[in-house]
């Protein structure tokens, strides 16, 4: 039984981290992607920056958390979000408006994209520095450790603060970014313009206003997505940027332009990371005496190992893409 | 009557080439105006900026007496100006009925909280909506398929559902682009009589792009020719029908 709370640590918890982080941030490139018809590669940038606002207000106000109870990071979250759509629709306007207006090719767009992640990434740097910050400037990390009701289990089920906010958060974002896609008229004429914009146009909706308000979705997911992850590890300035292949990865593998596709896909990698680097010796070991030898003696059974782990998702990438060309879910449009 | 649409001196090049070149016309209110020309004369570019889809170069055009010049095809809508394309467009995505019940805008459904907070009058609203789809459906014919995903349907059909389309708003001009092409002879008779019965009942006036002759010669009156982008003659169609000048247009001047 110890190794089962074993395995709920190392994977059942640490999949549903990355998952979660993954999933928002595809939720993002996806969005993009539906209604601009381009890559963002930028996506990742954007998250550290929102990552990086959060570590400025905090840094700046550490008390604030203290007065109500919940960690001050959390209570800068809905500021970091807001600077971060402001970032993301002013990027708009300086650099994709005027070339879509130009009506460009979108690797034009991919590649204008890619400009502005290495801008992005040097003004962080310029002012966070390279290294490694908490943000918990003032408050303390708290770890639950949760001892399992039964007999002879002595390892407990490790969750952290930060962690479970994520969990809390992710489900709250997809609930509501659900609603507003299906329920509200701004999230409908989404729908309508990655369906077909000239008609959208037609039918009377302002298709600049859509794509505004696709940056500040997008914006603010990447803002919390950057925030959970930097959270529950420390923030770093190029600590998003190492997540942008999985994210798209995630993204594709839930079929490019498809929101629920890309939580699915998120959680796809994410699991498909942690299963593969996991040591099933592990498992194996209450069976130890009936095991042929080579197999009971063997010291690691993980897939791949933990260095290899960025391999895992273009693997299932790969795999899933010759299953269905188009992704778990149809994808194309919203 | 008085002109509804007010084309004047509008120019369009794309590169070097004019394609619109100082082109002026009217389409008086409650009328079905025929704009007719051979390939390359510019319709699809005037109706692309009557309709708010292309900028113009230099001109203005005015709708109900109001300038809207170069204001994006949304705006057009809500204040009447509706279009169809040539290539139909449909949201492949809903069936034939839901791209209908999709058209009129402000919705109470359409807002986040009316959809929990009033869910009797989004109910109430919804129903009105969806007998009105129902009519403009069985009007244009296509009641058998509308449970069909529109991306589903035939050309023809997606014509149709544009016609369909124009019907469930309060519009003032509907400007048809090609409306015929790919609609089989019968449904076009329906097509046609659907047109006359939306003009005369409900006021529409119409512009009409057509290649389709008989239909221009049933439908139109006044007929516009429009040739090298600017507008070359105007009359009823037997006047243009008789006129050397479209003769020449259309088929190349007469062998020496």
């Amino acid at each position: 039984m110890n190794e089962l709370v074993f395995f709920i640590n190392n994977v059942v918890i640490a999949g549903c981290v990355a998952g979660s982080i993954y999933a928002i941030g595809a939720v993002g490139v996806t969005l993009i992607f539906s209604i601009m018809r381009f890559a963002h590669f930028a996506h990742g940038d954007m998250m550290t920056f929102g990552a990086f606002m959060v570590l400025l207000l905090t840094t700046l106000f550490p008390q604030a958390g203290a007065a109500i109870g919940i960690p001050t990071p959390l209570i800068m979250l809905p500021f970091a979000m807001a600077l971060t759509a402001v970032l993301a629709v002013g990027i708009d306007r300086a650099f994709y408006k005027p070339l879509r207006a130009h009506g460009v090719k979108p690797i034009v767009m991919v590649i204008a994209s890619l400009g502005v992640t290495l801008m992005l990434q040097g003004l962080i740097r310029l002012f966070a520095g390279t290294g490694g910050e908490s943000l918990y400037v003032d408050d303390r990390k708290e770890i639950f450790r949760i001892p399992l009701p039964i007999e002879g289990v002595r390892v407990p089920v490790v969750i952290t603060e930060p962690q479970i906010y994520l969990f809390a958060l992710t489900l709250i974002s997809v609930v509501a970014l659900h609603f507003f896609l299906s329920r509200s008229r701004l999230g409908k004429a989404m729908r309508a313009m990655s369906d077909n914009p000239a008609l959208a146009q037609a039918s009377g909706i302002n298709t600049n206003t859509i794509v505004a308000v696709t940056w500040v979705i997008a914006g603010g997911l990447a803002a919390i997505a950057g925030t959970l992850l930097s959270l529950d590890v420390t923030f770093k300035p190029d600590l998003s940027f190492f997540l942008l292949l999985p994210i798209f990865a995630a993204a594709i593998v839930g079929g490019v332009g498809h929101p629920y596709g890309a939580i699915a896909g998120g959680f796809v990698v994410g699991f498909a990371e942690t299963l593969a680097v996991f040591n099933w010796g592990i498992l194996l070991r209450p069976f130890r005496d009936s095991l042929p030898e080579w197999l009971a003696q063997a010291g690691n059974l993980a897939f791949v190992g933990t260095e290899y782990k960025i391999v895992v998702p273009f693997f299932i990438l790969v795999a899933i893409l010759v299953w269905r060309p188009t992704g778990i879910f149809k994808g194309k449009v919203i | 009557m008085s002109a509804i649409i007010d084309v004047r001196h509008v120019n369009k090049a794309f590169g070097g080439l004019k394609v619109i070149n100082d082109c002026s016309l009217q389409v008086e209110e409650g009328s079905i105006t025929g704009l007719i020309g051979p390939n390359g004369a510019g319709k699809s570019t005037l109706f692309n900026i009557i309709a708010g889809a292309l900028p113009l170069d230099t001109g203005q055009i005015l709708f109900d007496g109001e300038d809207i010049t170069n204001r994006p095809a949304d705006q057009l809508f809500h204040k009447g100006l509706l279009r169809t394309f040539q290539i139909a467009h449909e949201f492949s995505n809903l069936t034939a009925l839901e791209n209908l019940m999709m058209v009129p805008p402000k919705q109470a459904g359409e807002n986040l909280f009316a959809t929990w907070l009033k869910p009797g009058e989004v109910r109430r609203e919804e129903a009105e909506v969806r007998r009105r789809a129902l009519e403009v459906i069985d009007f244009v014919g296509l009641h058998h398929v509308r449970n069909e995903l529109a991306g589903n349907l035939s050309g023809g059909q997606k014509k149709l559902l544009e016609l369909g389309r124009t019907m469930m708003t309060d519009a003032k001009v509907v400007l048809l682009d090609e409306i015929a092409a790919g609609v089989n002879r019968t449904l076009l008779g329906d097509l046609v009589g659907n047109i006359e019965r939306l003009n005369r009942e409900m006021g529409y006036t119409f512009l009409v792009i057509e290649h389709d002759m008989d239909m221009i010669a049933r439908l139109c009156d006044p007929v516009i020719v429009l040739a090298q982008g600017s507008v070359m003659v105007e009359g009823t169609i037997e006047e243009i029908q008789n006129n050397p000048e479209v003769i020449e247009a259309y088929f190349g001047s007469p062998a020496a």
